[in-house]
């Protein structure tokens, strides 16, 4: 067969020289990024033509590389934090980042709540530390092209671990402050021991007005009868692109559940990898996504049964106002011994504006014979009636508006058990709501 | 207190009122029957400003002011309140949540301060013992999960909070247990006063024996075709609405 020599889009060339010269200053081993990234190279920048890209064309939307970030001065990553907004009203452990880099001086790692270990990634990478061993619970997201940038760069994050019942919710904060674009891949791993249980925060905020081109990996291995409440607020400023994934291994008898809220970037592009390894889990992946303008934000799921009688629901919600773009992208795969699964995969979009688009793909791969297995997608407008008997009752249309749009979204947020992290999310959908009027 | 003149409405090409006439006066309790079809409902979305219908001649005025160049709120903070036939349910918006919006949007559109959360919880609790509303129905998303009578105790409820001056109860009574039409009734009859009116649209005389009409309108082909006292539902009870087909079709 000839060779096939790959033309390399200029983006690609360009992430090709900033992994030559990081790759022996990051640090850790480099025969593992070395071998991410060759990954990567093989296939290049995904595009259109890959089915799972097919609505969110990485080639196309990462033109020009922005250079990676470096570690900011203590001034910098302090007036970063002070500058940051997201769960403000929510008392929890703080755990921050500045443009990729973990803020170490924010932690008071002597105090902090029983049944809670962090150690800063950047130097257990380069230490060998034991709990790498833990990193990558999802072995087949290492094919995604995003996972395998990320790991390729990775230079820095913490490797949390949750022994017992945590009551204070740790908040991993993520704020890109840098004046002009830069790019971050960061590596999260939360290892919660069994019968343990934790709520985590996650938000991720940076400038208006600058590309910045934020990675994000949370990596969690939930154990046994553990109980893991995952929020997420994407608050990107107005042209950063975003890319993250979480990606989870799921014990026995757990409590799962996870939402990402998208209020922020010019396009995100959210992925959900989890596997279900243990039975009588109970698994919940929800998503509300606020998109205006051109606003390009994809959610993308992947959800696996790997046990018997185990519960999932997926529920994602997408509000598009002008020309925005919403895209679903949600599988369920049920292996044969995965019996008694009983899985439910929902997306609704809402239309505000003639020139908005929505693309949905859900998939359900069914092997096992004895499973309940079901999924729907909606598009649509406001319902006329139900704005006429609003505004007969005397709310204004926009008001009338306001209240639906926050009604289609409640049913994603609601089940977030922490009431202050609720009350910031149900804020947020609020305030995006004010600023369209 | 409501005139309308000369009402022609159509919907997609499908003409449903006729150069309709009619005078509500205030303080009176005025009746509407009619067959189906003769355009009852249409004339209840059309006073509240559905935008379905077009509108081809004719005016509706309250106390002076054109509702047909007005929004449904604005109408709504005019005085008029439609009680629904099927009233919506609306998952995901909690019934305070939407009592309370709506109350203070009228306010606000009459130029008044909003109501404070613990005048407001004490209005609504007094309004719902009125109408023998259990506690729970009012923690509920607005009308989700609530049964025909419920749903029309909820519109009864609302009126009694906004206070409009012009009552609109289409087919109140449709889907209502003898208990529930009483109840219903009851919180209707309670607000009769010399400053309010109603138009009560219905097929059936059972509901005008709990809420007494000063006057009753026949409607048929889009019109009102016969106007008299109460004792004109009993007639059209007896007869039905044969005699009003038959001089259609002579």
């Amino acid at each position: 067969m000839a060779d096939v020599t790959l033309m390399k889009t200029p983006a690609e060339t360009a992430l090709a020289q900033a992994f030559e010269s990081a790759k022996t200053v990051l640090p850790g081993s480099v025969e593992s990024r070395a071998q991410a990234f060759e990954q990567f190279s093989a296939r290049g920048l995904p595009h259109r033509r890959v089915e799972e890209f097919k609505y969110t064309d990485l080639r196309a939307l990462l033109r020009e590389v922005a250079p990676f970030a470096n570690v900011p001065s203590a001034e910098e990553a302090k007036a970063a934090l002070e500058g940051s907004k997201a769960f403000a009203d929510v008392s929890a452990l703080q755990v921050p980042f500045v443009n990729g880099h973990f803020v170490r001086e924010a932690v008071d790692f002597h105090n902090l709540p029983e049944g809670l270990e962090i150690v800063p990634l950047r130097e257990a990478l380069a230490n060998g530390h034991e709990w790498l061993a833990k990193l990558s619970p999802v072995p087949w997201a290492s094919d995604n092209p995003i996972y395998q940038l990320n790991t390729s760069f990775m230079a820095d994050g913490v490797m949390i671990r949750v022994a017992g019942a945590v009551e204070t919710p740790v908040h991993l904060r993520f704020v890109t402050a840098a004046g002009s674009a830069v790019a971050t891949a960061t590596r999260v791993l939360v290892v919660v021991e069994d019968d343990a249980s934790v709520t985590l925060l996650e938000s991720h905020e940076s400038t208006d007005g600058a590309n910045h081109q934020p990675n994000d990996v949370v990596e969690m291995i939930a154990g046994d009868r553990s109980n893991v409440q995952h929020v997420r607020l994407n608050a990107e400023g107005d042209k950063t692109l975003a890319l993250s994934t979480l990606a989870a291994r799921i014990g026995a008898e757990v409590t799962f559940n996870s939402i990402n809220v998208v209020a922020g970037a010019a396009t995100s592009r959210h992925q959900v990898y989890a596997v279900l390894d243990g039975e009588n889990t109970n698994l919940r992946v929800n998503g509300a996504n606020l998109l205006k303008g051109s606003q390009h934000g994809d959610s993308t799921l992947v959800v696996e049964h790997n046990a018997l009688h185990c519960e999932s629901r997926e529920l994602f919600k997408t509000v598009i106002d002008d020309e925005a773009t919403g895209v679903f992208q949600g599988k369920i795969i049920v292996p044969h011994h995965a019996q008694k699964t009983d899985g439910r995969m929902m997306s609704a979009a809402l239309l505000l504006a003639e020139g908005g688009s929505m693309n949905n793909k859900p998939e359900l791969e069914i092997f096992a014979d004895d499973v309940q297995c079901a999924h729907g997608a909606t598009c649509g407008q406001l319902d006329e009636d139900l704005l006429f008997y609003l505004m007969a009752r005397g709310l204004p249309k926009k008001e009338a508006e306001r209240l639906l749009v926050q009604a289609f979204l409640g049913e994603a947020i609601e089940f977030v058990e922490n009431e202050s992290a609720r009350d910031a999310l149900v804020g947020t959908v609020e305030e995006w709501l004010r600023a369209r009027a | 207190m409501l005139e309308i003149k000369n009402l022609v409405v159509q919907i997609e090409d499908k003409r449903i009122l006729n150069g309709l006439n009619l005078t509500v006066n205030k303080g009176e309790v005025a009746a509407i029957m009619g067959p189906n079809g003769s355009g009852k409902s249409t004339l209840s979305y059309v006073i509240a400003g559905k935008e379905d219908y077009e509108v081809l001649d004719g005016e509706i005025l309250l106390d002076g002011q054109n509702l047909l160049e007005m929004e449904p709120d604005q109408r709504a903070a005019a005085g008029v309140f439609l009680a629904f036939q099927y009233p919506l349910e609306i998952p995901g918006v909690g019934t305070m949540t939407f009592l309370k919006a709506a109350l203070n949007a009228q306010r606000k559109a009459r130029g008044q301060d909003e109501l404070t959360t613990p005048d407001f919880i004490k209005q609504v609790n007094a309004a719902a013992a009125k109408l023998e509303m259990p506690k729970d129905m009012l923690k509920r998303a607005l009308n989700v999960g609530f049964s025909g009578g419920e749903k029309k105790r909820m519109e009864i409820l609302q009126m009694a909070l906004l206070q409009p001056s012009f009552c609109i109860l289409d087919e109140t009574d449709s889907g209502l247990d003898i208990d529930a039409l009483r109840i219903v009734s009851e919180g209707v009859n309670s607000l009769r006063s010399p400053d309010r009116a109603f138009l009560v649209i219905t097929h059936y005389q059972r509901l005008l024996n709990h809420i007494v009409p000063d006057t009753v309108h026949v409607m048929h082909g889009g019109r009102i075709v016969r106007t008299g006292g109460k004792e004109l539902a009993l007639e059209l009870e007896a007869n039905g609405y044969a005699d009003y087909r038959e001089s259609e079709a002579a």
